[in-house]
C-alpha cells in the first residue's frame, strides 16, 4: 500500500490515476496512521515552500514522515522533493526535512538569462549513478518538468540529471528516501516505470 | 534542453470530437478518449482540450470525458473554453487539466489572468489567443472567432504576460484549417514583444509547415487538429522527421 501525502498542497487527482493505472494500491493519506499502515510514501507537491512546509508541521506529518523515513520507502515529488532537503530560499528562508542534504535555490540565479523559468517541458533524464528505481528507465528518456527552483549541493545523493544550461537536480536519493524534480505522473511511459521500479523497491 | 512540443487539439462538443474549418462547418470525428490514447502512443507531448459546448449537459459530458481521459494517459493536458472564472479553473484541474486556457473570459475579464496566476502559479494559466487580420492590422476576436473585439493583438499579449499567463497560444483565424502552413507573419509580431513560450496553431498541412514553424526559435511548440486526427501527418512520422532535421524534439 501507497500513501500518498494529502496536506492540501496541489492537486492528487494524477498521481493517485498513475498509481491505480499501474495496478498498485493507494490511499490518500492526511493523517499520522495512514502513513503508519503502508508500506511506503509519496509526498507530492506545488506551490511555495514556506507554505507547503508550514502545513505540513501544523498537520503533524512533518514529525511522522521524519520517523518513517528510514523505515520505509519515501518520494517526494517536485515541491514534495525540496521539501526533503535542509533550507529553501524561496521567498526568504525556510527549513526543510532535512532528509537529504542539500539547498534549495533560484534556477535563475545559475543559469543564462536568455533561459525561460520555470523551467518547464520535456527534457531528458541522464542517469549519474545507478539505482534500483531505473530497473525500467534507460538514460536519455524524456521526463516532464515544472519549476523555477532547484536542489544544489547534494552531489553525494543524485542519480539524475537534466541539462537546462547547468546540470539540473532531476532524481535524488538518500537511504530510503528519493526525490524527483520532474513530474513522473506526467512523464508518459518513462515515468509510469520509475513508479512501478518504486513501488518494488 | 527542452524540448519543441507537438500537440494535437481535440474539440469537444456533446462528450465527441469535432472538427470545424475557418472555425465553422463543424464536423463529428470521433471519441476523445480512444483519439487521447492514439496520440498518447504516438508520441504528442501535451494535448489540448477545448470544450465548444455552451449546455450545461454539454459540460458535464466534458468533464466525464475529461477525467476519462485523466485517468489513463499520463501526459500534460491542457483545458480550455467556457473558462470565465476561477470556479471553472477549479472544475478542471479536479478533473484532471494541469493547465487551463483562458480567451473571451480574459477579454472579459483581464484580473482572470492575474487572479489564476495567484492562486494556481502562472504555470497552470495559458492565455488562447484568436487572431485575424482587420485592415492589416492584428485583431483579437472573441467567442470562437465570432466577434472582432477591435483589441490589438500584439498589445493583448504584452498585457497576458505582464498580468502572468505563463504561456501564450496563437490560433490564427486566417490560416485555420486551410493547411496552407502556419501565420509567420503574425507569429513574428507577437513573438518579438513577449518573452513567455508560445504555441503556434492554425494552418499546419504537412510535416514542412513544423519545420519552418521551429526555426523560428521564438516557438515552443505546434498545435493542430485536423491533419492529425485525419491521420494526415503521423505524429511519429512528423517527430522522426524533425528530429532528422535538427530539431530538439521528444523521440522515442
Amino acid at each position: 500500500m501507497i500513501a500518498v501525502v494529502d496536506y492540501g498542497v496541489g492537486n492528487l487527482f494524477s498521481l493517485m490515476s498513475s498509481l491505480r493505472f499501474l495496478g498498485l494500491e493507494c490511499v490518500v493519506a492526511n493523517k499520522k496512521e495512514d502513513l503508519l499502515a503502508a508500506d511506503r510514501i509519496i509526498l507530492p507537491g506545488v506551490g511555495a515552500f514556506g507554505d507547503a512546509m508550514a502545513k505540513l508541521v501544523e498537520t503533524g506529518l512533518a514529525d511522522t514522515i521524519k520517523e518513517l523515513a528510514n523505515v520505509k520507502p519515501l518520494l517526494g515529488i517536485c515541491l514534495g522533493m525540496q521539501l526533503l532537503f535542509d533550507k529553501s530560499f524561496e521567498f526568504g528562508e525556510h527549513e526543510g526535512l532535512a532528509l537529504i542534504p542539500g539547498l534549495v535555490v533560484p534556477l535563475a540565479a545559475d543559469i543564462n538569462p536568455g533561459l525561460k523559468i520555470p523551467h518547464m517541458g520535456w527534457n531528458r533524464l541522464q542517469i549519474v549513478r545507478n539505482d534500483p528505481i531505473f530497473r525500467y528507465f534507460r538514460s536519455g528518456e524524456w521526463v516532464y518538468y515544472v519549476h523555477s527552483y532547484y536542489a544544489k549541493h547534494c552531489s553525494e545523493s543524485v542519480l539524475g540529471v537534466s541539462e537546462y544550461d547547468i546540470m539540473v537536480t532531476g532524481l535524488v536519493r538518500s537511504g530510503l528516501v528519493y526525490g524527483s524534480q520532474f513530474h513522473p505522473e506526467k512523464s508518459g511511459s518513462a515515468g509510469l516505470r520509475l513508479l512501478k521500479a518504486f513501488s518494488e523497491l | 534542453m527542452i524540448s519543441k512540443r507537438i500537440i494535437p487539439c481535440l474539440d469537444i462538443r456533446n462528450g465527441r470530437v469535432v472538427k470545424g474549418i475557418n472555425f465553422e462547418d463543424i464536423r463529428d470525428m470521433a471519441d476523445p478518449v480512444e483519439m487521447a490514447r492514439y496520440y498518447n502512443e504516438t508520441g504528442a507531448d501535451e494535448l489540448v482540450f477545448y470544450d465548444i459546448t455552451a449546455s450545461f449537459e454539454g459540460r458535464k459530458l466534458f468533464t466525464d470525458v475529461l477525467r476519462a481521459v485523466a485517468s489513463e494517459i499520463f501526459i500534460p493536458l491542457t483545458v480550455g473554453g467556457g473558462i470565465n472564472s476561477l470556479d471553472d479553473f477549479d472544475r478542471v484541474l479536479k478533473c484532471g487539466a494541469d493547465k487551463v486556457s483562458v480567451n473571451s473570459g480574459a477579454i472579459k475579464n483581464p484580473s482572470l489572468i492575474s487572479d489564476a496566476a495567484k492562486r494556481y502559479g502562472s504555470q497552470c494559466v495559458v492565455l488562447s489567443m484568436d487572431v485575424k487580420r482587420v485592415n492589416g492590422k492584428f485583431c483579437i476576436f472573441a467567442n470562437g472567432g465570432r466577434i472582432n473585439t477591435g483589441i490589438d493583438a500584439v498589445e493583448w499579449a504584452k498585457r497576458g504576460e505582464e498580468l502572468g499567463a505563463g504561456e501564450i497560444v496563437l490560433n490564427s483565424i486566417d490560416t485555420d484549417g486551410v493547411r496552407g502552413g502556419f501565420d509567420l507573419p503574425m507569429l513574428r509580431a507577437i513573438g518579438e514583444t513577449v518573452k513567455i513560450p508560445l504555441i503556434a496553431s492554425g494552418g499546419a498541412g504537412k510535416m514542412e509547415d513544423f519545420l519552418e514553424l521551429f526555426r523560428y526559435d521564438r516557438i515552443d511548440a505546434g498545435l493542430a487538429a485536423g491533419v492529425f486526427h485525419t491521420k494526415k501527418i503521423d505524429i511519429r512520422d512528423l517527430k522522426k522527421y524533425l528530429y532528422d532535421q535538427g530539431v530538439n524534439v521528444r523521440f522515442m
